[in-house]
């Protein structure tokens, strides 16, 4: 039986985490409350009750349409991930259910791809994203996104799918199950939530991917990193506007991640348990 | 491997051809800007343009002015195409222009080209060939508390020395009051505290290089330069100078803390707007100060212009916009939105002679004074191989500014001295312009 | 059960992943080390020439460099110490039942929604600015001068907010580890009177040896190319107190356009990567077995 937690250490703990909690999420929550402010209040001092004014959202949102970078955050960040997923799926799967000497060593290496700082590669991509047409198109920066987290991707799934006892395999073989229904019915079911937090992590990873997706865009595939880089340090000071556009950049990822929150505790291990 | 490669180029090839054939029958043209006020107002304006050119769709890319250099720059090093209007600084235009990247711009005669500020048209020529037209031109000057002088007992002349300024700055600090006699650009980058500094430098007779290129950090008008700087913000600046960079310093000013404020001219709307300044009516105006017996007031000019890359396929059209954003209508249509104190300023001489900017714009007078008294062709009063005002219009600038600005930032936050900052600066900056084939 | 046929599919099922990553590591690594050997400055394009190891020799002779690797290596271990150190003291207190568990979950795991570049203008303008920020309010209420932190204290404000950033990713995947936590054992040690102190010490912290090695590993990976929130706070300075490696390659491959230097130092970051990370691997590396 689980021991009886006094009242009085209850609130003490309440009160620790509640604190901690808090200070962690200051930042976030002071700059949605400056975006509720005027500008002039923005810079007036240390105020957590603005005068709840859209003022700046209406600005940000006349000077640079929110909805096509968006919808292109949207798109790459879902995209890419789901390409991610059927490359590494398979992938991982071997790795879990056949491994061989490497497969650690392979996993090492793949994490070792993403060692290269991007700055340094720029140019060769950019040459190259030119000479292609890939330039800002989706399907470019989709396919760039796909690889930089595949590894990131594949480790994950891996650790999932390793977790996933043999024997259970076993026994549906016994009983007469083909591989079809042994996918279908057996594993399946044991490796999705696994998928889903992957697949949530990669999203959140890839929709604050803020350097390939600022330097290979213009117009057409130009996603909320380049969103806020029309608003970064304007000539004057614009908090409340540059807030606004930040919470606007922010705020569907969050809110994503906040309803997903139960699925990310218990799916961002990386192997971590054992 | 390679034919994985190929065959992926091949296929995206393929979609890119099919994309450039279905966008022939309209041209877009795409622009890349700035996010200051004036850029941001005149993507505002873009119905007028269309209206009056329906076959021109336009679609604007506005970024922050670091990562709006960093990607143009890329694009047009590398003939990428990806813009066909590009807003681009003073510095940019003559390295690029020599580099044969921007297209001439020639006006026909509605355009009134020889109304354009001639010091602006000049930074904006090589050869005799204007590259960009310019939105807005600004150079520096000195603005200060009206009130504050007089409640010191100082007063600044229309032309002040280095001593007025001191001598004022020293007067008018109070710290038990949070008002500081004078505020300077600290913050660290090429176009940041080394554009104050490279003017100031100017103005004390300093040059950046001789004539062989050798940098001259080791001389004594810079060794004056530094040390008269340091001691300005030290003494009489607010604490935390070192991070301070246009709009610190102009939130300060705004909120009454700075007696002495010296920086672009185009602050000087901005202080004077009851709107968001505290001290909108009590603002003088002064030259850029110089040194006593240097005839050199520091020769700021900065444009931000608009110009044509080779590699854009829709010139024309370009061209047609650069020639509407430019014009003298545009400066009308400003004005008969917003007002004319709102009027992209610095560019055009009628402006100046207008007698209703005049009235709303009591710093019109001295803006165009600043303007017309820099001289970018021959910014130092010694003997200089490079043109550029408060830059030096050579493309290793960017790098070699930024060095030498992290040094003397590092001055004044009291890291290093100033014999240390200088010392350094000038063996990272003959290092760079060695390794560019400068020094021999 | 492992017969040759299942080793085959297998074989092909790995195929595309390391097949695709072979080539993105590949292609740009050749095409990098290529460009490290050539004199190749984007705005001079027509005066690309042969430069043997002249980018590498100046690289390493950047008055910066040696102070830019121990910056590096500051700022990981900074903000791995304090990730793993806050990361493992919020999981416990988080793990705990305490009164709206859900929300305090969601509100410490949010840092990590926040695009890098966003953080970086949050926290130099609204929470550590001299005069406007939410610190320099703190400290003038308490009577004191605000602390100009990007000034004075450069590279430990930029750990500080990247050690916000990752503060939830440590702490969500030591959480999963503290929840594995065999709690009977745990009990059986409270009721010996075994004191709080050496049950963290000898029941928790080696059960959590494996998830603080994969906190270590991922978190090192990211960091050693930070870059952006040291462009957006300090620009690398005052001097160099705040310019890593990245930032470095940054300042060749963007402020000069020195496409051949830039490449140099991005061989010379891999390289170090290298070492670190075998480094890493001989220290904790056996915990993931």
């Amino acid at each position: 039986m689980a021991r009886a937690v006094t009242r009085n250490a209850k609130i003490g703990w309440t009160i620790a985490a509640w604190f901690v909690a808090l200070l962690i999420f200051f930042p976030i929550l002071y700059t949605i409350i400056t975006s509720l402010k005027t500008e002039q209040e923005a810079i007036a001092g240390f105020d957590l009750l603005p005068s709840f004014t859209l003022e700046s959202y209406q600005t940000v949102q006349s000077q640079n349409n929110y909805v096509r970078p968006f919808l292109n955050s949207v798109i790459l960040s879902v995209g890419s991930t789901i390409l991610a997923l059927i490359v590494a799926i398979p992938a991982a799967w071997a790795m879990a259910f056949s491994p061989t000497k490497r497969t650690k060593d392979i996993l090492m290496w793949m994490l070792s791809t993403k060692m290269m700082p991007a700055v340094a590669v720029l140019v060769p991509i950019y040459l190259i994203f030119l000479r292609t047409g890939l330039m800002d198109t989706r399907i470019g920066l989709t396919i760039l996104l796909m690889l930089i987290n595949l590894p990131i991707v594949v480790w994950m799934l891996y650790t999932y799918f390793r977790e996933i006892p043999g024997e259970i395999l076993e026994a549906a073989r016994m009983d007469g199950a083909s591989l079809r229904d042994e996918i279908l019915y057996v594993l399946t079911p044991m490796a999705v939530p696994g998928i889903a937090s992957t697949l949530l992590l990669n999203i959140i990873l890839a929709w604050n991917e803020a350097f390939w997706t600022i330097q290979l865009t213009t117009t057409n595939a130009a996603p909320l990193s380049a969103f806020i880089a029309s608003f970064s340090s304007p000539q004057g000071l614009f908090w409340a506007k540059l807030s606004a556009a930040s919470t606007m950049a922010i705020a569907p990822i969050l809110i994503l991640g906040w309803f997903s929150q139960k699925q990310l505790v218990r799916g961002l291990t990386f192997g971590a348990v054992k | 491997m390679t034919m994985t490669i190929r065959a992926l180029l091949g296929a995206t090839a393929l979609c890119a051809t099919a994309g450039i054939a279905a966008a022939q029958d309209n041209v877009t043209l795409t622009i890349a800007t700035v996010n200051n006020g004036d850029m941001i107002r005149m993507q505002g304006l873009t119905s007028e343009f269309t209206a009056a050119n329906p076959g021109i769709t336009v679609e604007w890319v506005t970024l922050e002015e670091n990562i709006l250099r960093e990607r143009v720059t890329t694009d047009i090093a590398t003939q990428g195409g990806q813009y066909d209007i590009l807003t681009i600084g003073t510095y940019e235009v003559p390295i690029w222009a020599k580099q044969g990247w921007l297209v001439p711009l020639e006006f026909d005669a509605d355009y009134a080209v020889d109304d354009l500020v001639p010091a602006v048209r000049d930074a904006l020529s090589v050869d005799g060939k204007l590259y960009a037209a310019p939105f807005y031109a600004e150079s520096a000057m000195v603005m200060y508390r009206t009130d504050l002088a007089e409640a010191a007992g100082v007063t600044i002349p229309e032309s002040p020395t280095w001593t007025d300024i001191m001598n004022a700055a020293k007067a008018m600090t109070d710290k038990s009051k949070e008002q500081y006699g004078i505020c300077l650009r600290g913050k660290p980058g090429w176009g940041e505290n080394m554009a104050f500094l490279t003017a100031m430098a100017n103005s004390y007779g300093a040059r950046w290089f001789d004539t062989d290129w050798k940098p001259q950090f080791d001389s004594a008008e810079w060794k004056a330069t530094l040390t008269d700087y340091l001691t300005l913000m030290n003494e009489y600046g607010p604490p935390g100078a070192s991070s301070n960079g246009f709009n610190e310093n102009l939130s300060l000013f705004q909120q009454g803390k700075c007696g002495i404020w010296i920086d672009a001219t185009v602050a000087a709307s901005f202080v004077t707007d009851p709107a968001n300044s505290t001290v909108a009516d009590k603002v003088g105006f002064a030259q850029f100060p110089n040194k006593e017996g240097v005839d050199n007031h520091g020769n700021w000019l900065w444009a931000w212009n608009l110009a044509v890359p080779t590699s854009s396929d829709a010139q024309d059209a370009a061209k047609t916009f650069i020639a509407w954003a430019t014009g003298k209508g545009y400066t009308e249509l400003v004005a008969s939105k917003e007002g004319w104190r709102a009027a992209p300023p610095g560019t055009r001489t009628s402006l100046y002679e207008n007698a209703e900017y005049q009235k709303e714009a009591p710093f019109a007078a001295m803006t165009l004074t600043a303007i017309n008294a820099a001289n970018t062709q021959k910014a130092s009063v010694q003997d200089i191989p490079y043109t550029g005002g408060q830059f030096v219009a050579i493309p290793e600038f960017q790098g070699i500014g930024t060095a030498v600005g992290q040094q003397f930032s590092a001055a004044l936050a009291g890291q290093m001295s100033a014999d240390d900052a200088l010392a350094g600066a000038q063996g990272n900056t003959l290092r760079e312009m060695t390794r560019a084939g400068y020094v021999k | 059960m492992a017969t040759r046929q299942t080793q085959g599919l297998a074989r092909l099922m790995r195929a595309p992943a390391i097949i695709l990553l072979f080539v993105w590591m590949i292609v740009p690594l050749c095409m990098t080390l290529y460009y490290s050997f050539l004199n190749y400055n984007l705005l001079n394009p027509g005066m690309t020439s042969w430069a043997g190891w002249f980018n590498y020799q100046y690289f390493y002779t950047d008055p910066a460099f040696f102070e830019s690797i121990k910056n590096t290596l500051v700022l990981v271990l900074g903000v791995l110490f304090i990730t793993v150190v806050g990361g493992t003291f919020i999981a416990m207190l988080i793990d705990k039942p305490i009164w709206g568990q859900g929300i305090v979950r969601i509100l410490v795991i949010s840092p990590f929604f926040v695009m890098p570049p966003v953080a970086a203008l949050i926290w130099k303008n609204m929470i550590m600015h001299p005069s406007y920020g939410v610190l320099a309010d703190v400290a003038r209420f308490f009577g004191a001068s605000p602390v100009d932190w990007f000034a004075q204290y450069p590279l430990t404000s930029i750990i500080l907010i990247v050690a916000w950033q990752w503060l939830p990713f440590a702490t969500l995947i030591l959480l999963t580890s503290l929840q594995s936590l065999d709690t009977e054992q745990m009990e059986a040690a409270e009721m010996d009177g075994a004191p709080a102190v050496s049950r963290f010490l000898y029941l928790t912290l080696p059960h959590m040896a494996r998830a603080i090695t994969v906190v270590i590993l991922i978190q090192t990976i990211f960091l050693l190319g930070i870059y952006a929130e040291i462009l957006v706070t300090t620009n690398g300075g005052p001097g160099f107190a705040s310019t890593n490696l990245t930032f470095l390659i940054y300042r060749a491959a963007r402020l000069n356009f020195d496409i051949g230097g830039a490449a140099a130092g991005g061989i010379i970051a891999v390289v170090l990567a290298n070492v670190i990370a075998i480094f890493l691997m001989r220290a904790v590396g056996r915990n993931l077995d």
